[in-house]
């Protein structure tokens, strides 16, 4: 028995949360909603990765190890993150962008 | 002659010493200081000549042109390169003499005139680099070096003149006689240039080949460089500043504007006259007819005027313009053909330059007694300065062309280069030497007779120190004898061969009835203590009179010619684009980069969203682009 | 006919796209968090369809069990669970859009043009774990020892800095 699905269907899943993910990116506020679509964006990245590898060269794992380790660097950036953004929460009792742009020249 | 080194060097030594440490010296010290090293520089000159003078002629009978120093400064091609150096010939030794002889006399008076004035070690300094600066001209060994002492000569001659910076009247004349001079080098400058890209050398002698090639070109590169000679030696019409040079104090005026720096335009087409003999002789005619209006426009006008000094830089314009005619009417090397008048103009520059500084240091001391410039401060003051008197007096039997003073000779000289090269030129100039006598004797008449002025009630005038008086019996002294003790042609000529100097009893008779006749009119006119015939004359030609005195309005047309058509039509309209387009066009520039600033600056917002953004859509541009082109 | 394998896939697709939306969309943060973490549940089952069956519990356990737990604390310890209505201005609004939807369009057409002719793969074949532990630990071509151990360093780097970070400052 053969799964029939074409390569292109996981294909569109993962464009679709991408760009889900960066439309969150680019019209959220809050840093934590900002750190959820950063998260879509890479789910999407090691859904692609997981699916070449199985397509295209089913005897190797490299795709597969990519997103396993893509998942391990995603927990680490988001633990990282989540310990800034409390910081600065703690600071100035604001997690909004807007209150944030202390970057600006 | 190694040691002319040291001719140029110890003025610019004394000139640095005084101009640093100066200020700090008494005032003996600094004027010592000046005056030794000039008189070291004087009995060097005197050597140089008469080791130059007395040294054997070449097989071709000709005195050897030596340059003992020579170094190459500023290369451009292999045979046009700008040296310094110093060149001898029979000219530039003489000139040497001449220069440093007037500016002892200068150095050594103006330890009387200038006594207790503010600035005297300024003046001391100022002194040295004139003097620096002229030897420096005529010793130049190419026209480059010349041009620039010439314009050494003309700061020096600008910071004289503006010695009294305080007056109004003497910043103003600075700076006319600098813009003037400087207007008027702007030619020669061209004439260098032109000079030294078809001659392929700055040197005065080019070679054969590049004279045969430049054609045309060499009568206006000489006729431009006559425009710089014209600027510094006040030939009409930019002879305007001289008269104002007068504001700078008197020992100033007798050396550089009369005896040396004044002749460096005669100087230069001395200088180049092999060249205008044998390619511009054209050029050498306008030089005549310059010089000769020049001359007797200045006579007329020092006819009337009322200042002493002012007469006497007319006189000296005017006696300018017969040098200039002298060499202006040669037409050949030859002095027994048409060459006479190179000698006569270098034999007239000398005793002119000698009498001239006498009249000047005389009218010093007068004006030194009467603190005034104007005649009708003064009148008999013969019997309070003799001595200043007789020296005068002698100076203007000298400039009127008795003898056997020394004017006479050379200004017969002139006259018969004149009569040889056309008789209504020789008409003309005995006419206009007829007026010389007339007005120095006029000059003379009001200073030193008439009536004695009320003004010397409550200050009776004296006559001056012994430091005045020593260099105008000096002066007098070389005046009465320079012109027959001493065989000028033997030194000077127009071809370097040795040539006699003979009166021509005709020229000669002619000018002395007319200088005579001259000189009984002045007397009948000024002498007496009341001047009726002159009154009735100014009263009845009142208009002639007032255009005369006031120089025939050649200041108005000059300040009409800049005022209303440079600086209206030219000036005026440069401001404006100046001030509209080019001052707008930077706004513009500096207002776009601010502007472009301010619109950029938004984009950094510190947003991280925003960043992004960007950052996508340059990746989707990007990405657009690479695979759909 | 589809398989069950199929269907179930498709299920799949539409609760991540669906999620996906949602989860960027809703105007609660907890509510975002809980859409990403059905999102990350579906990534967990495409994953298992795939046969990757290692990476679905890997997957499901670190995300799902660890940053969906993390995101909730910190969501809490922020104050900031209420509404994220914000107002976007207009501008800024079609600027996104324009991005999103040109980008998608773009990355579609990329896709639909390159021409995968792959549509098969073999149905309930797993990947043992055994094969994936000799890769992880093994020296060899294709084996993964030294990004593992890199990995673990980074993880322990990340703990430490984390626990800087976040710490009371007295």
């Amino acid at each position: 028995m053969e799964i029939e699905v074409h390569v292109l269907h996981y294909l569109v899943i993962s464009t679709v949360m991408m760009f889900c993910g960066i439309y969150g990116f680019f019209t959220r506020k809050n840093l934590l909603a900002l750190l959820i679509s950063a998260e879509l964006m890479l789910n999407a990245t090691n859904i692609n990765f997981a699916v070449f590898n199985r397509y295209l060269f089913p005897e190797q794992l490299e795709g597969h190890f990519f997103s396993l380790f893509g998942i391990a660097i995603a927990a680490a950036e988001t633990a990282v993150a989540i310990a800034i953004i409390i910081n600065v929460y703690r600071n100035i009792n604001k997690i909004l962008t807007d209150d944030i742009s202390e970057m600006k020249g | 002659m190694e040691y002319t080194i040291f001719i140029l060097a110890l003025p610019v030594l004394s000139f640095l010493v005084l101009a640093l440490a100066g200020m700090k010296m008494p005032h003996k010290v600094a004027g010592a200081i000046g005056t030794l090293s000039l008189a070291a520089v004087t009995v060097l000159s005197y050597i140089t000549a008469i080791g130059y003078f007395s040294a054997p002629r070449t097989a071709e009978g000709l005195l050897p042109v030596s340059t003992p120093w020579n170094f190459q400064w500023l290369p451009f091609t292999e045979s046009l390169h700008i040296d310094m150096g110093i060149m001898l010939d029979p000219i530039s030794v003489m000139m040497l003499v001449v220069i440093s002889t007037v500016s002892l006399m200068v150095h050594i008076y103006s330890f009387g005139y200038m006594k207790g004035e503010r600035g005297f070690q300024r003046y001391y300094a100022f002194l040295s680099l004139f003097t620096f600066s002229m030897l420096g001209l005529v010793v130049a060994t190419n026209i480059f070096q010349m041009y620039v002492f010439w314009e050494l000569v003309g700061v020096s001659s600008y910071l004289l003149i503006g010695f009294y910076y305080t007056k109004p009247e003497a910043i103003a004349a600075s700076k006319k006689a600098f813009i003037v001079t400087r207007f008027a080098d702007l030619g020669f400058l061209i004439g260098i240039l032109i000079y030294g890209y078809y001659m392929q050398t700055f040197t005065f002698s080019p070679s054969e080949e590049q004279l045969m090639k430049a054609g045309m070109v060499l009568p206006w590169a000489l006729g431009l460089m006559f425009v710089g000679g014209a600027g510094k030696s006040a030939m009409f019409p930019l002879h305007i500043w001289l008269p104002d040079a007068m504001e700078g104090p008197t020992p100033v005026s007798a050396l550089i504007h009369a005896a040396t720096m004044v002749v460096a335009g005669v100087y230069l087409v001395a200088r180049m006259f092999p060249l205008f003999i044998g390619f511009a002789p054209q050029t050498l005619h306008w030089v005549a007819y310059i010089g000769m209006f020049t001359a007797f426009y200045a006579a007329t006008v020092a006819c009337v005027q009322s200042d002493i000094k002012r007469v006497l830089a007319f006189s000296t314009i005017s006696q300018i313009g017969f040098m200039m005619v002298a060499l202006g009417v040669s037409t050949s090397l030859d002095p027994h053909e048409g060459g006479l008048g190179y000698m006569a103009s270098m034999f007239h520059l000398f005793t002119h330059a000698m009498f001239k500084a006498l009249l000047f240091l005389g009218a010093g001391c007068v004006i030194h007694a009467v603190h005034s410039n104007e005649m009708s401060f003064m009148g008999g003051l013969r019997k309070y300065m003799p001595v200043t008197h007789i020296t005068f007096l002698i100076a203007c039997l000298a400039i009127a062309g008795i003898p056997p003073f020394s004017g006479f000779f050379s200004k017969d000289e002139i006259l018969a280069a004149c009569f040889r090269f056309s008789p209504v030129a020789g008409w003309i100039m005995t006419i206009i030497a007829g007026m010389t006598a007339f007005y120095m004797f006029r000059l003379y008449y009001c200073i030193f007779w008439g009536k004695t002025n009320d003004n010397y009630a409550h200050h009776t005038p004296h006559e001056s120190p012994v430091v005045m008086t020593l260099p105008l019996v000096i002066l007098a002294a070389i005046t009465v004898v320079a012109g027959w003790a001493m065989p000028f042609g033997h030194f000077v000529s127009s071809n370097g061969h040795v040539y006699d100097i003979h009166l021509d009893t005709t020229v000669a008779t002619t000018s002395i009835i007319v200088a005579v006749l001259a000189i009984i009119i002045a007397t009948w006119m000024y002498a007496g203590k009341t001047q009726p015939v002159a009154d009735m004359l100014q009263k009845k030609f009142s208009r002639l009179h007032h255009a005369a005195y006031r120089r025939f309005f050649m200041d108005e047309i000059w300040m009409f010619v800049t005022k209303k058509i440079i600086f209206r039509c030219i000036s005026t309209p440069l401001a404006w684009f100046d001030r509209h387009v080019i001052d707008q066009f930077m706004n513009f520039m500096a207002w776009a980069t601010n502007a472009a600033g301010e619109t950029a600056q938004p984009v950094q917002s510190g947003k991280i969203q925003t960043y992004t953004m960007w950052f996508l859509g340059g990746i989707i541009i990007l990405t657009a682009a690479l695979i759909l082109l | 006919m589809f398989s069950l394998f199929e269907i179930a896939f498709y299920a799949v697709a539409l609760c991540i796209i669906v999620f996906s939306v949602l989860a960027v969309t809703t105007s609660s943060i907890l509510r975002s968090a809980t859409y990403l973490l059905f999102v990350l549940l579906g990534t967990g089952g495409i994953y298992a369809i795939l046969g990757y069956t290692f990476l679905s519990a890997v997957q499901l356990m670190v995300y799902a069990g660890g940053i969906i737990v993390l995101y909730v604390f910190s969501i809490l310890l922020t104050r900031s669970s209420g509404t994220m209505k914000y107002k976007i201005r207009r501008g800024k609004m079609i600027s996104v859009l324009l991005t999103t939807l040109v980008g998608m369009a773009l990355v579609m057409f990329i896709l639909a043009t390159n021409g995968f002719a792959l549509n098969i793969i073999p149905q309930g074949v797993e990947l043992p774990v055994e094969k994936i532990g000799n890769a992880l630990i093994g020296t060899e071509k294709y084996q993964f020892v030294l990004p593992f151990e890199v990995m673990s360093v980074l993880l322990l780097a990340c703990m430490i800095g984390a626990i800087m970070i976040a710490r009371k400052r007295n």
